[in-house]
C-alpha cells in the first residue's frame, strides 16, 4: 500500500488530483455537449431541409467516427487550423492550445452528438396535444418551452442523459494520449516509474468504477426529483 | 493526401479483423452471461452482474492496458502457454474487446429475453410444445430479433473501439493515420480521410442491420 501513500514517496496525492482532473474534464465536456445540443436539437427538429441536413450530419458523423480519432484531429489539427485562421488576420506566431481545452472541446463535441439525440427523442415523444394546447391558450413560445415542454422533456431525458454522462466520463480516459494528466495518464506515469502496471491500471479501473457508481447514485436522485407528480 | 489512401485501406483490413474476431468471441461470452444473469441462483446471477458492471463501468482503454501491460507482470503467467497469446498486442486487444463487447451483449440479450411477451411462451405451452423446443424455436429467435437494433449499435460502438488498438502499437486505421501524420505533418487531411473510412464502415454496418431488421420483422 506504500505505492498509494500521499506525499513524495507514494502516488496517492497525484492520483487524487488526477481524479479531480478527470471529473473537471468530464463536467466541462458535458456542459460543452449541452451547448452543442442546444444548437443542434432545434436543427434536427426543424422542418427546413437544409437545417435538418446540418443537424443530421453532425450527429451521424460524430457518432460514426472513433472518439480517439476526433481527439487526435483536435489535438494535432486544432492548432494548425487556428494558426491558419490567425494567418488570415496577419498573425504568424506559433499558437499552442492548452490540452485541457482541446480535450474538453473534443469530448464535448462527441458528448453533444449523443445528448442531441437524447433531447430530440425526448421532445419527439412529448404528446403533440401539449404543443397544440399551448398554442390554443395563446402561450408565448418562450413560456411554452420553459413551462410546458422542458419539464416533461427532462423527465424523459434524464435516464438517457445518465448514459451520455457515463460515456463522456469513460471517454475522458482517451485524453491521456494528449498528455493531460488525468487518471489514465497519471497511472501510465506511475506504472512506468514503479514498473508495476498491473497495480496502477487496476487501481485506475477502481477509480473509474467509483466515479461511475457515485454519479449513478446522484443521477438516480435527480430522476426521482424530476419524475415527481407523474 | 490521396497517396495515404492505399495505406489506410490496407490498415482497414486489420480493423475489420479485430472487429470480427472480437464480435464473434464477444457474442459467445454475451450469450453465456445473459443465461447466467437469468439464472435463479443469486450467487451465479450476482457473478454475471458483477462481470457486466465491471466492464461497462470502466473505460476500454483501462481494460486494454491491464491486459497488455498488466498481465505480463505476473511471473507464473509468463511460464504458461497463455504467454504465447498474451505477449502479442493483437491477441491482447482482441481479448479486451471481446470481454468488453461481451458485457454489453449480455445486457442486450438479457433484456431481450426478459421482454419476450409471456403470451408467446404460453401459446407454445398450450400447443403442447416441450420446454426445450420453446427455448430453441421460440424464445431464442424472438430474442435475437428483438435485440437486433441494440446489437447493431453495439457493433458500431465496437468498431469505433477498435481504434484503441493503436495505443498498444497495432497498426489499424488510427495507428496508420497517426504514423502518416508523424512523417508528413498533415494532420487535418490524414485524420479526416481516416474518419471518412470509419464513417463508410459505420454506414455499411448500419444499413446491413436495417436490412436484417426488415427481413426478420414480425409483420
Amino acid at each position: 500500500m506504500n505505492l498509494l501513500s500521499f506525499g513524495k514517496t507514494g502516488w496517492g496525492d497525484e492520483l487524487f488530483y488526477a481524479t479531480l482532473m478527470t471529473i473537471a474534464v468530464a463536467v466541462t465536456a458535458m456542459l460543452i455537449g449541452f451547448l452543442f445540443s442546444l444548437i443542434f436539437t432545434p436543427l434536427k427538429l426543424s422542418n427546413n431541409k437544409f437545417l435538418n441536413f446540418i443537424g443530421n450530419t453532425y450527429t451521424t458523423v460524430i457518432r460514426g467516427v472513433p472518439e480517439l480519432l476526433v481527439i487526435y484531429l483536435f489535438f494535432f489539427g486544432g492548432s494548425g487550423a487556428i494558426m491558419y485562421v490567425a494567418s488570415i488576420f496577419g498573425y504568424f506566431e506559433y499558437i499552442e492550445i492548452n490540452a485541457f481545452i482541446t480535450g474538453s472541446v473534443a469530448i464535448g463535441i462527441i458528448s453533444g452528438a449523443y445528448s442531441t439525440e437524447v433531447f430530440r427523442g425526448a421532445i419527439q415523444s412529448i404528446d403533440k396535444g401539449q404543443f397544440e394546447a399551448a398554442k390554443v391558450l395563446g402561450v408565448s413560445k418562450f413560456v411554452q418551452f420553459y413551462k410546458i415542454i422542458l419539464p416533461q422533456m427532462l423527465r424523459l431525458a434524464i435516464p438517457n442523459l445518465s448514459n451520455v454522462w457515463q460515456i463522456t466520463l469513460k471517454d475522458t480516459s482517451l485524453i491521456s494520449v494528449t498528455g493531460l494528466v488525468e487518471i489514465m495518464r497519471q497511472s501510465y506515469i506511475a506504472a512506468g516509474s514503479t514498473r508495476d502496471p498491473l497495480f496502477f491500471y487496476c487501481f485506475a479501473a477502481v477509480l473509474y468504477l467509483m466515479l461511475t457508481f457515485l454519479s449513478m447514485k446522484l443521477i438516480n436522485r435527480l430522476e426521482v426529483k424530476y419524475s415527481r407528480g407523474f | 493526401m490521396i497517396i495515404s489512401l492505399p495505406k489506410l485501406l490496407s490498415a482497414a483490413v486489420i480493423t475489420l479483423k479485430l472487429l470480427s474476431a472480437s464480435l464473434i468471441i464477444g457474442l459467445f461470452i454475451g450469450f453465456l452471461f445473459a443465461v447466467l444473469r437469468l439464472n435463479k441462483n443469486p450467487f451465479i446471477n450476482k457473478f454475471a452482474y458483477g462481470y457486466s458492471y465491471l466492464f461497462r463501468g470502466t473505460p476500454l482503454l483501462v481494460q486494454i492496458f491491464i491486459i497488455y501491460y498488466g498481465l505480463g507482470q505476473i511471473e507464473w503467467l509468463r511460464s504458461t502457454f497463455l504467454w504465447v497469446i498474451l505477449k502479442e498486442p493483437y491477441w491482447c486487444a482482441i481479448i479486451a474487446f471481446a470481454l468488453n463487447t461481451g458485457a454489453y451483449t449480455s445486457e442486450i440479450l438479457r433484456s431481450a429475453f426478459q421482454t419476450i411477451k409471456p403470451g408467446i411462451i404460453e401459446a407454445g405451452k398450450s400447443l403442447g410444445i416441450s420446454n426445450k423446443i420453446i427455448l430453441y424455436k421460440i424464445q431464442i429467435p424472438v430474442a435475437i430479433r428483438q435485440s437486433l437494433p441494440a446489437y447493431g449499435n453495439e457493433i458500431i460502438l465496437m468498431m469505433k473501439g477498435t481504434s484503441l488498438a493503436s495505443t498498444v502499437t497495432l497498426m489499424d486505421i488510427t495507428g496508420v493515420a497517426k504514423h502518416i501524420v508523424s512523417t508528413t505533418y498533415k494532420p487535418l487531411e490524414v485524420f479526416l480521410l481516416a474518419g471518412g473510412i470509419y464513417l463508410f464502415m459505420t454506414f455499411i454496418i448500419h444499413n446491413l442491420i436495417k436490412y436484417l431488421e426488415k427481413k426478420y420483422s414480425f409483420q
